[in-house]
């Protein structure tokens, strides 16, 4: 082959290349593209499902191994009147609703929470921005509140709702969701302790959710209500979560 | 790589098996975009850190900041859309070299093609020396892969690979539960995301060596046997 036609060879791959890479860019942003690229969560949730036992319990650490201070990310104080006025009361007029596909609908205050059967664990927080902080946490498992509320058969996920806005209006506040096997989860706690000090405001006070096998961004802070619903498709986005409307996995298992 | 028999100077010879040369390509494929979406991924908190947590009071061991959008997949600062590519990417990557091993075994492509053989080990230096200078071999023993060659790839493919990919898995909440420690082992969660970033570096390093010698070895001749298969013997040096 000549050198010329060499040169003119290499030239359409470099051209090929850098098209290929615009491309993918572009992709991203087509409507037909991502649901291929999200397929992909699907199968890597039923295989973690699979190969995981449904109660292997995430790992827990030693007082030694506590991060000295825990990070605070996302909201770190909510921006909201009504959750402003509890907190300047110490909570005292806080209570968590529970509902949905429940015979018995529940109204908790934080004493109501803390007479309730406890648990403590030292475990890893993941963020999906790649950082991880470990704390200690304190709280009623969830199970326990689900046990109370009497979960009707055709409950299939848990809707956490909170009260911080993430873009200063009523519809942005942060919201999540998780399903009956992560809800029975011994470690799924609803925390209002870290450290051994009541959870402070920047961590989501005065409760916050612990889901210790999936990401940050399911642990919802500030809650304010828990819906036991069948589908999640009518809430927020409809994909289950404040992140998942904005493309992030329902499943963040990794 | 099929036969030796008639690899005489001149004549062109299959090198490369069908199955090869696709399962080739579309690790080129996952690769590239598994390094670019990794990165992406890397710059929504552009450090590393050495054990359990970043939060020690230790610090981070490599802070570089943010890598340039022209090598990040997509090209702005998009997490949720950098791991979508990431995770579809890395079932297609870690598929396919299930494939590319179980084909290499039960085929002998391994055996045949890949492990050095006894006498092998001994020209090492030699090769060494040759690549350096890189002078490559020709005639009937350039229908074989050198042994540098297949020291390179077999410690990428079974070695290289997996732990890229292990490291990987290790930095998901769930499957650390898999086996009670087992991330622990190779030093904690923040540990084996700084090993995954670096089995990733490795792995370009790799990718720039291998274009490099593919383009000084006859790039045509190279290419036309990784998409053909048919590759020419080159000549045997004069005297």
């Amino acid at each position: 082959m000549s050198a010329a036609r060499r040169r003119f060879l290499a030239r359409i791959a470099a051209l090929a290349g850098g098209a290929v890479l615009a491309g993918c860019d572009r992709l991203s942003r087509t409507d037909w593209f991502p649901p291929i690229l999200e397929s992909a969560e699907a199968l890597t949730r039923r295989v973690q499902r699979l190969v995981t036992p449904r109660d292997a319990l995430a790992r827990e650490y030693t007082v030694a191994d506590l991060s000295p201070k825990f990070r605070s990310n996302g909201t770190a104080e909510p921006e909201d009147d009504d959750y402003l006025a509890l907190a300047e009361k110490g909570f005292a007029e806080w209570f968590l609703e529970v509902g949905g596909l429940v015979e018995r609908p529940l109204r908790l205050s934080l004493a109501d929470l803390r007479a309730m059967p406890s648990r403590t664990q030292i475990t890893r927080h993941d963020c999906v921005e790649g950082w991880s902080a470990i704390g200690q946490w304190t709280g009623v498992p969830l199970a326990a509140v689900l046990a109370e509320a009497r979960v009707r058969p055709q409950a299939r996920y848990v809707v956490f709702r909170c009260a911080d806005p993430m873009e200063g209006t009523e519809e942005s506040k942060y919201y999540e969701s998780i399903d009956m096997v992560d809800a029975y989860h011994p470690q799924t706690i609803l925390a209002y302790a870290l450290n051994g000090a009541p959870l402070p405001v920047a961590n989501g006070a005065p409760l916050r959710l612990r889901v210790e096998r999936q990401l940050g961004y399911k642990m919802a802070k500030y809650l304010m209500s828990i819906e036991l619903v069948e589908s999640f498709a009518a809430i927020g986005g409809g994909r289950g979560g404040y992140w998942e409307d904005r493309g992030y996995e329902w499943y963040a298992g990794i | 790589m099929q036969s030796d028999e008639g690899a005489v100077p001149g004549r062109l010879y299959v090198r490369h098996s069908l199955a090869v040369r696709v399962m080739h390509w579309v690790n080129v494929v996952a690769v590239v975009v598994l390094v670019m979406s990794g990165l992406q991924i890397f710059n929504a908190h552009p450090a590393l850190y050495w054990g359990k947590s970043s939060y020690t009071g230790a610090g981070p061991i490599w802070a570089p900041g943010a890598f340039p959008g022209w090598i990040t997949l997509p090209d702005v600062q998009w997490l949720a859309m950098g791991r979508r590519w990431h995770f579809f990417f890395a079932w297609v990557l870690v598929v396919n070299g299930i494939a590319y091993i179980a084909y290499a075994i039960a085929s002998r492509h391994f055996k045949r093609d890949l492990w050095p053989a006894r006498q092998e080990w001994r020209t090492i230096p030699r090769s060494v020396v040759d690549h350096l200078h890189l002078r490559h071999p020709a005639g009937a023993e350039a229908a074989r892969y050198n042994v540098l060659q297949k020291i390179a790839y077999v410690a990428i493919v079974f070695g290289v690979f997996p732990l890229l990919v292990l490291m990987g898995l290790g930095m998901s909440p769930s499957l650390d539960t898999l086996v009670p420690g087992w991330v622990d082992f190779f030093g904690g969660r923040q540990s084996v995301r700084t090993l995954h970033f670096a089995a990733g570096a490795i792995v370009v390093a790799f990718a720039a060596v291998h274009v490099f010698e593919v383009a000084i070895t006859g790039a045509w001749n190279n290419l036309r046997s990784m998409v053909t298969g048919r590759y020419r013997i080159p000549p045997e040096r004069a005297p």
